[in-house]
C-alpha cells in the first residue's frame, strides 16, 4: 500500500508537471504542421510566463493574467511571422533570435518593474488558478485504488490542466475534421498546391502561428500562475525543447503528442522522486539520467529505432510564389 | 516588379544592408533602456567606457571576442555546408573536458607550451565527438540536425555536470569543479602584446588563446575558399541535389563539415578553461555557443567579419557588465535581448531592407 500511495503521488506530480509541455507541444503542433518550424516555443513560453504573473500581479484577477500571457505569445508568433513568412527569413534562426529576446526582457523589464533580481511580486491567491476539488472525493476516498487516484491525481487539479487534456481531442479535430485543419496540413507538406487552389499560403501560415502562440500562452501562464505564484528568473528553463522533443518523439500527432507529454512529464516527476534514493539491485541513480533521457529518447526516435519521424515536408523552407 | 534577382554590389550586400540590421537593433534595443526609464545615449556611453576605456577593460573585451570567434566559426563552417549547427554551446562545453584532461594529466610534468597542442587536439577531439552523433544521424537518417544538436546540448549539460559532481570534484569541496591546474595546464596571458600598445592588461584573463583563435581564422578562410573540401562543403551548401549529382559524397561531407564545427567549438575551452579559471566548471561556456550563431550572422561567415562580430560582442559583454553596474537598473541581461535583437534583424529579417535598398540603387544608377 505504501508503494502505491507513493506510485499515486509521482503520478499526480507528472500530470502537473507535463501541462505546460503538452500546451507547448501542441502549440508546436500547429506551427509545425503548417510548415513554420518553431525553435521559439521556449521564449513564447517564458514571455507569456512573464506576461501573465505581472497581470495577474497589478489586477489580482488570473483570467486577466491569463490574457496578457496569450497576448504576448501571439505577438512573439506574429514576429516570427513576419520574419519567416512575410521576409522569408531563416525559421530557425528566426526562433533563436526570439528566444533570446525573450529570456533578457524578462529579466530587465521584470528587474527595472519589481526590484526582487528577475522576480515578479507574489501574486495574490485570487490572482492565481488554484486546485479544484471535483465532487465525490470525500465519497470516493474510501474505495481502494480507484480512491486514491480520483482524489490526488484526477482531482484537486487547476482549471488549465483540464484545459490541456481538453485541447487535445479539440487539436485533433480542427487538424483532422475542418477545412482550416486540411488546409494546414496541406501547406505543411505541398504550399505550392495551396496556392494553386487559390487558397493563401501567407494567411494560412499567420493563422496557424495565431493559434500557436494562443496555446503556449496557456503554456506560460501555467508556469507562472498556477504552478506558482511569481514569474522566476528563466522559470521555463528548457521545458519548450522538451516540448519540441515530445513533439518530434509523437511524429507529429496530436494524441500521440499528449502521450509523449505525459512520458517525459513522468520521467520529470520520477527524476524529482529518486533524487538521492537508491534502487535495489542498481544502487543510486544519478538524476541527470532523468534529465537527460527525454532527449536521448528523441534522438534514438530520429535514429529509426523505433519507427520513423517524417517532419512536414515543406517545414522550414519559406514559400515564394512563382512570378 | 519582384526584386530578389536583382544583384547588388557586395560593399550594400556586405556593408550597407548589415549596418543599418545592426543599426536597427539597437535601435529598439535603445527603446527598451528608455522604456525603463534610463537614458539610451547615457547607456551607450557608459558601455562603451567600461568595453574599452581602460587597459584591463580592453583585456576583458578581447578574452570573450576570442571565444566568440571559436564558437563564430564553428557555426560558420557548418553553415558553408548547409547545416544549422545550434549545438556549439554543447560542442565547447564537452569540449572543456578534452582540454581538462590534458591540463590535468600534463600539468606536473611540462610548461604550457608542450601542454598547448595536446590541449587544443584534446578540446577540438571532444567537441568533434559530440559533433558526431547529430551529424551522422544529418548524414544517415537524415534528421534534422538543429533537432538533434539542440537534444546533444541538454545530454551534454547532464553529463557534464554528472562528471563534474561524482567523478572530478575535489574530495572534501562543495563546488563541482577540477582541481585547479598548475601553470603547466594553463595558458599565459598575453601582457606583453597589451604592453605593445601601452595598455595595462591587470586582472583581465586575455590569453594565448587569442593567438590560436587567430590561426583558426585563417585556417578556416583557407579550408573554405581555397581547398577541395570547402568548395564541396559550400556546393553543398547552396545546393545539396547539385552537390550529389555532381558526385560530391554527401555523408562524408556533412560528417567532416560537423567534425571541424565541433572541433573549432571545442576549442572555445581552451579560453574559458584554460586561460581564464584554471579549472573546469560547471556551465562555463555561459551562452558562448549561442553567441557564435549571431557572430557568424553578423560576420556573413567569413572570418574577417567574425573577428569583428565577435570583437563588438566582446564590447556588448565587457560593457554590459560595467553598465549594469553603473546604473543598476539595467541589469546585464540587457546583452541577451540586444543579442536576440542583432540576431533577429541581421539574421531573420536579413532580406526586409532589400527590395528598398534595390530600388534605391536602381533610382541612384538612374534606371
Amino acid at each position: 500500500m505504501e508503494y502505491f500511495d507513493t506510485f499515486v503521488s509521482i503520478l499526480g506530480s507528472a500530470i502537473r508537471l507535463s501541462i505546460p509541455l503538452l500546451f507547448t507541444a501542441l502549440a508546436g503542433l500547429f506551427s509545425e504542421r503548417a510548415g513554420i518550424f518553431d525553435i521559439g516555443l521556449e521564449g513564447k513560453m517564458l514571455a507569456s510566463a512573464f506576461a501573465a504573473a505581472c497581470v495577474a500581479y497589478w489586477t489580482g484577477n488570473a483570467w486577466a493574467g491569463l490574457g496578457a500571457g496569450i497576448l504576448v505569445a501571439i505577438i512573439f508568433s506574429l514576429l516570427h511571422g513576419f520574419a519567416s513568412i512575410t521576409n522569408r527569413g531563416n525559421q530557425i534562426v528566426s526562433g533563436v533570435a526570439l528566444n533570446f529576446i525573450a529570456a533578457g526582457l524578462t529579466i530587465v523589464l521584470g528587474t527595472a518593474w519589481f526590484n526582487q533580481g528577475g522576480r515578479t511580486g507574489q501574486v495574490p491567491p485570487e490572482g492565481r488558478f488554484s486546485g479544484i476539488v471535483l465532487p465525490g472525493v470525500e465519497m470516493m476516498r474510501d474505495v481502494p485504488i480507484i480512491g486514491p487516484l480520483y482524489a490526488n491525481v484526477i482531482s484537486g487539479n487547476n482549471i488549465l490542466t483540464y484545459i490541456a487534456f481538453l485541447m487535445v481531442p479539440l487539436s485533433w479535430w480542427v487538424l483532422y475534421r475542418t477545412r482550416f485543419g486540411l488546409r494546414l496540413r496541406a501547406v505543411g507538406e505541398n504550399p505550392g498546391a495551396v496556392d494553386t487552389a487559390g487558397i493563401s499560403v501567407v494567411w494560412l501560415r499567420y493563422r496557424a502561428l495565431i493559434v500557436t502562440g494562443f496555446l503556449a500562452g496557456f503554456a506560460g501562464t501555467y508556469l507562472s500562475i498556477a504552478q506558482s505564484a511569481a514569474f522566476i528568473n528563466n522559470m521555463s528553463a528548457g521545458k519548450g525543447y522538451i516540448a519540441l522533443a515530445a513533439l518530434i518523439f509523437a511524429k507529429w500527432k496530436p494524441v500521440p503528442v499528449m502521450f509523449a507529454c505525459l512520458l517525459f512529464g513522468f520521467l520529470d516527476a520520477f527524476a524529482n522522486f529518486m533524487q538521492g534514493k537508491s534502487l535495489p539491485m542498481i544502487g543510486e541513480v544519478p538524476v541527470q539520467i532523468f534529465q537527460a533521457l527525454p532527449y536521448i529518447l528523441t534522438c534514438v526516435l530520429l535514429a529509426g529505432v523505433i519507427g520513423v519521424a517524417r517532419p512536414p515536408k515543406a517545414g522550414g523552407v519559406p514559400y515564394t510564389k512563382e512570378r | 516588379m519582384s526584386t530578389a534577382s536583382v544583384p547588388l554590389p557586395a560593399w550594400i550586400n556586405y556593408g550597407v544592408i548589415p549596418l543599418l540590421n545592426l543599426i536597427l537593433a539597437f535601435f529598439f534595443s535603445g527603446l527598451v533602456v528608455w522604456a525603463i526609464g534610463e537614458n539610451p545615449f547615457e547607456a551607450l556611453n557608459f558601455l562603451i567606457q567600461g568595453a574599452l576605456g581602460r587597459g584591463d577593460a580592453i583585456g576583458f573585451t578581447l578574452f570573450y571576442a576570442t571565444s566568440f570567434i571559436f564558437t563564430g566559426l564553428s557555426v560558420a563552417v557548418a553553415f558553408h555546408a548547409g547545416l544549422f549547427n545550434i549545438g556549439s554551446e554543447g560542442q565547447a562545453y564537452v569540449g572543456g573536458l578534452g582540454a581538462a584532461l590534458v591540463a590535468l594529466s600534463l600539468d606536473h610534468y611540462v610548461p604550457w607550451y608542450v601542454t598547448m597542442p595536446f590541449a587544443i587536439a584534446g578540446a577540438a577531439l571532444f567537441g568533434a565527438a559530440w559533433a558526431f552523433i547529430p551529424a551522422w544521424l544529418q548524414a544517415k537518417r537524415g534528421s534534422h540536425i538543429v533537432i538533434t544538436t539542440i537534444m546533444f546540448n541538454f545530454i551534454g549539460a547532464a553529463l557534464m555536470v554528472y562528471l563534474l559532481v561524482n567523478v572530478f570534484i575535489v574530495p572534501g569541496k562543495m563546488a563541482p569543479e577540477t582541481r585547479t591546474f598548475l601553470p603547466g595546464g594553463q595558458l599565459p596571458k598575453l601582457d606583453w602584446l597589451m604592453a605593445l600598445f601601452g595598455l595595462k592588461l591587470g586582472p583581465a584573463p586575455f590569453n594565448v588563446s587569442f593567438i590560436i583563435a587567430l590561426v583558426m581564422c585563417y585556417l578556416v578562410w583557407l579550408l573554405i575558399w581555397r581547398t577541395k573540401l570547402g568548395y564541396e562543403m559550400r556546393t553543398l551548401g547552396i545546393s545539396p541535389t547539385a552537390a550529389v549529382y555532381a558526385g560530391i559524397p554527401y555523408v562524408r561531407t556533412v560528417i567532416i563539415a560537423m567534425l571541424i564545427s565541433g572541433g573549432l567549438a571545442g576549442m572555445m575551452s581552451l579560453n574559458a578553461v584554460m586561460g581564464a579559471s584554471a579549472r573546469l566548471q560547471v556551465e562555463f561556456v555561459a551562452g558562448a555557443g549561442f553567441v557564435g550563431i549571431a557572430v557568424s550572422l553578423m560576420g556573413r561567415s567569413h572570418p574577417v567579419g567574425i573577428i569583428l562580430a565577435a570583437i563588438l560582442f566582446g564590447i556588448l559583454y565587457q560593457g554590459g557588465a560595467d553598465l549594469s553596474f553603473e546604473m543598476p537598473n539595467i541589469t546585464r541581461d540587457m546583452i541577451v535581448v540586444i543579442q536576440g535583437l542583432v540576431i533577429f534583424f541581421a539574421g531573420a529579417l536579413e532580406y526586409m531592407l532589400r527590395p528598398a535598398m534595390v530600388r534605391l540603387y536602381q533610382t541612384a544608377r538612374g534606371k
